[in-house]
């Protein structure tokens, strides 16, 4: 089965960071975003979106880990993080490319979106739904579409009308 | 201690000195947060009398017991001290980033006195904070000034509160921007900081917020978000505060002109729904809220390409039919000078209407003016003007003492339309159609505003004659002053109103976040006391029951437009208001505070003070 991930919408983005309260008040049981495995990004002046992990195919994350202490749980596609071996080296953190994995500022150990058994919470509380927990099929349908329909919206006399 | 910090901070600039002081639950109890602790703090940091630009006069910056929980639209922070630009308790609010950042930083207030010897900017690094030079910023307007800091300090997670040149300058509407869309623009606040030689103020927070109980929290939460997506938060959603435009103008309530008109001909281009439906502009929310009110569009083609404002409906009143003006760009180019100068855009707006007219009225000249034609309508003069009285330069050196003042300068009769209350440029609701907001403008301990009292929800909600002052409107505007001071402790923000705003509401957050029980009768008893503490101060200050007055244009000159036609604020009307106002709240009929009322509000000393 396909693994899903957590893909952030920029055009529906507000920057309202509410995913980063609920990800930190769901795992930590307390409000810090820098405890929270999904983060808001903003470029001046107006773009807004989150990040959490990417789930990739073949993470760079686990292959740099010097202690071998993250691996791919095959169920689900998360990167599961043994707390015995790892010692917060950050490697990881320079081997992932969108900046999803970090070490924990209190317990010193890498962190990272489990998905909260496949049920995200920073999902459920986005007020913009643009959040959702989509594997890549899903992305790609929405996305193709998207782009079906910009092209409807621009073209004058209307493509659907043309082609019936 | 849940939900609070636990912490004010002091600092003196002057001595490069701080400290920090525990707060008690009992503090809590009895002022809550944001406005409460605010008024609280500047009541007692400073001797009565003072000068608003002597160092001593204390800037309060404070946040609400919710900031940085998930609690929707709570991060807002409020700033006080005594105002450059009325003499009394100067008060405004912004939101953004900043609110939580501070709390996280582990501090509920910050209380700054003193001048510093040179241009310094503050960086509060949760325990630490650092007295920074900002020679290299001064000058620099309020945006730069928070990009060069978030590059000097290398952390993108730092929250900055900046004031552009016009604080610097001492304009006495100057404001403070956080987080580059957001402002504490009212009263003048910015230029205290500027008086302290104090550019910004940057916040870097990374502790931890705890609530008494989470589980129960979220739950009522996202209940509460979700029902900001229903009909309740529609309007903001969908148009965000420019909605009011129209609105306002059918009602023959869109202050024109310099209040010469209430209806503005071009209304429709400056309206939110052409602004939605020309611009597409980009939702953006503030920290925590989910409904994302403010709608920003990038402007396109034209002299003001490229620009990119922030414009609400308050701006698009003062900048827009105040003014004259309906070409939306150039509304939008003149609201992001007035930001990153560091102007009020309502002061800014309502000031240059004045001149306007004034020189309509051959009150102000060619001459007066530096050869700028400053007739209605003209937006190239409105954006010349802003820079003018953003550097004190020319004509701008007069406007930018506030209308008040340069009405008192100009003389020759040029005070009768000085539209303001308490030296405060009033907002876009013509009152003289609108008697409950006559009313609650007038009483506003911090000038003319709408935000004390909410009450154009009521003159325009068809329960009420809004034609017709009535006595019942000093109990109803008392109750909702009451309630705003707790919202405004709380530190909600306003446009949740139509989702929860019952003192039962936010009580049960306040026990979940804090632990602490406070029943409603205690809350309600709390907004009293707040109300009536910043009452005292401006007592203190020298206020007089004809600072509750409106200027002369809303009692002498009928609305001579639109479906208000005719509609004035009569003396006997507006004094027989007032005197049902001063009866509700238990003070005198000059408006004092009695000994009876303040003890039971537990303002003993208080009492003392004004010798009542």
């Amino acid at each position: 089965m396909e693994h899903k991930f957590i893909v952030s919408d920029p055009e529906k983005c507000t920057g309202c960071r509410i995913c980063e309260l609920v990800c930190s008040a769901v795992k930590e049981g307390r409000f810090n975003p820098l405890f929270s495995r999904i983060r808001t990004i903003h470029i001046e002046p107006l773009e807004n979106m989150a990040v959490a992990c990417r789930l990739c195919e073949n993470p760079k994350c686990v292959k740099s880990c010097p202690r071998k202490a993250l691996k791919i749980d095959e169920k689900t596609g998360v990167i599961l993080v043994d707390e015995q071996r790892c010692d917060g080296c950050r490697w990881c953190m320079e081997a992932c490319e969108f900046g999803v994995i970090f070490v924990h500022k209190d317990r010193k150990i890498s962190t990272v979106c489990d998905l909260c058994q496949l049920n995200p919470k920073c999902v459920d509380f986005c007020p913009k739904e643009a959040l959702k927990l989509m594997t890549g099929e899903e992305l790609g349908q929405k996305m193709r579409k998207r782009a079906f329909e910009k092209l409807v919206e621009t073209s004058e006399a209307g493509i659907t009308q043309k082609t019936s | 201690m849940f939900g609070y910090a636990g912490k004010i901070l002091y600092v003196d600039l002057g001595r490069k000195e701080t400290k920090t002081a525990l707060i008690e639950n009992g503090f809590c109890e009895k002022y809550i947060g944001g406005n409460g602790f605010a008024i609280r703090l500047l009541y007692d940091s400073t001797k009565p009398g003072i000068e608003p630009f002597d160092p001593e006069n204390a800037l309060v910056f404070a946040v609400g017991p919710f900031a940085g929980t998930i609690t929707p639209a709570s991060g807002k922070y409020i700033v006080q001290a005594k105002s450059p630009l009325t003499g009394f308790m100067g008060e405004s609010v912004s939101s953004g980033m900043w609110g939580p950042a501070l709390k996280r930083a582990g501090y509920d207030a910050v209380v700054i006195k003193g001048k510093a010897e040179v241009p310094t900017y503050l960086f509060i690094d949760d325990d630490n904070v650092h007295f920074r030079d900002a020679k290299n910023l001064w000058g620099q307007d309020s945006v730069e000034t928070s990009h060069m800091i978030v590059e000097d300090i290398g952390d993108e997670n730092v929250s900055v509160a900046a004031i552009g040149p016009a604080g610097e300058k001492l304009v006495r509407f100057a404001n403070i921007t956080n987080d580059r869309f957001r402002q504490a623009g009212r009263t003048g606040m910015g230029a205290v900081m500027g008086s302290k030689n104090l550019k910004a103020v940057a916040v870097r927070g990374t502790k931890t917020i705890e609530v008494h109980n989470l589980d129960k929290l979220m739950e009522v939460c996202h209940d509460l978000n979700e029902q900001c997506q229903g009909p309740g938060g529609e309007f903001y959603r969908k148009w965000g505060t420019p909605g009011m435009v129209l609105i306002m103008n059918h009602l023959a309530a869109l202050p024109t002109r310099n209040y010469q008109r209430a209806t503005f001909e071009l209304a429709e281009n400056i309206s939110g729904e052409h602004i939605i439906g020309h611009y597409a502009p980009k939702a953006l929310s503030c920290v925590g809220c989910p409904i994302a009110c403010d709608h920003i569009p990038v402007i396109e083609g034209g002299p003001y390409t490229g620009t990119v404002a922030s414009v609400d409906f308050e701006t698009i009143y003062a900048l827009g039919s105040e003014c004259g003006i309906g070409y939306y760009p150039a509304i939008a180019k003149a609201t992001d000078l007035c930001d990153r100068l560091g102007i009020d855009t309502m002061s800014t707006g309502v000031t240059v209407g004045w001149a306007m007219e004034c020189y309509e009225r051959g009150l102000l000249t060619k001459v007066d003016t530096g050869g700028i034609e400053l007739t209605f309508g003209s937006h190239e003069a409105l954006i010349e003007v802003i820079k003018k009285i953003a550097h004190r330069e020319g004509v701008g050196n007069l406007l930018a003492e506030g209308v008040k003042r340069a009405s008192e300068k100009v003389g020759k009769g040029s005070e009768h339309f000085a539209m303001h209350n308490k030296g405060l440029e009033l907002p876009g609701y013509d009152v003289r159609s609108m008697k409950a907001s006559a009313l609650g403008f007038m009483t506003s301990t911090r000038g003319g505003c709408h935000l004390r009292s909410l009450t154009p929800d009521l003159d325009r909600g068809g329960k009420i004659d809004r034609f017709k002052g009535d006595k019942s409107y000093g109990k109803i505007v008392m109750d909702r002053e009451d309630l705003l001071a707790v919202v405004d402790s709380l530190m909600l923000c306003k446009f949740i109103r139509r989702v929860f705003f019952t003192f039962d509401k936010f009580s049960e957050l306040y026990r979940l976040v804090t632990g602490i029980d406070m029943t409603v009768d205690k809350l309600q008893k709390t907004g009293e006391r707040i109300y009536n503490l910043e009452k005292a101060y401006n007592i203190r200050e020298g206020w007089t029951r004809k600072d509750d007055h409106p200027p002369p244009r809303i009692m002498k000159e009928p609305i001579p437009d639109g479906v208000a036609k005719g509609s004035v604020l009569t003396e006997q009307e507006f004094e027989m208001m007032l005197n049902a106002y001063f009866e509700a709240r238990g003070w005198s009929s000059d408006g004092l505070p009695q000994k009876q009322k303040l003890i039971e509000l537990g303002l003993e000393d208080v009492a003392e003070d004004l010798g009542v």
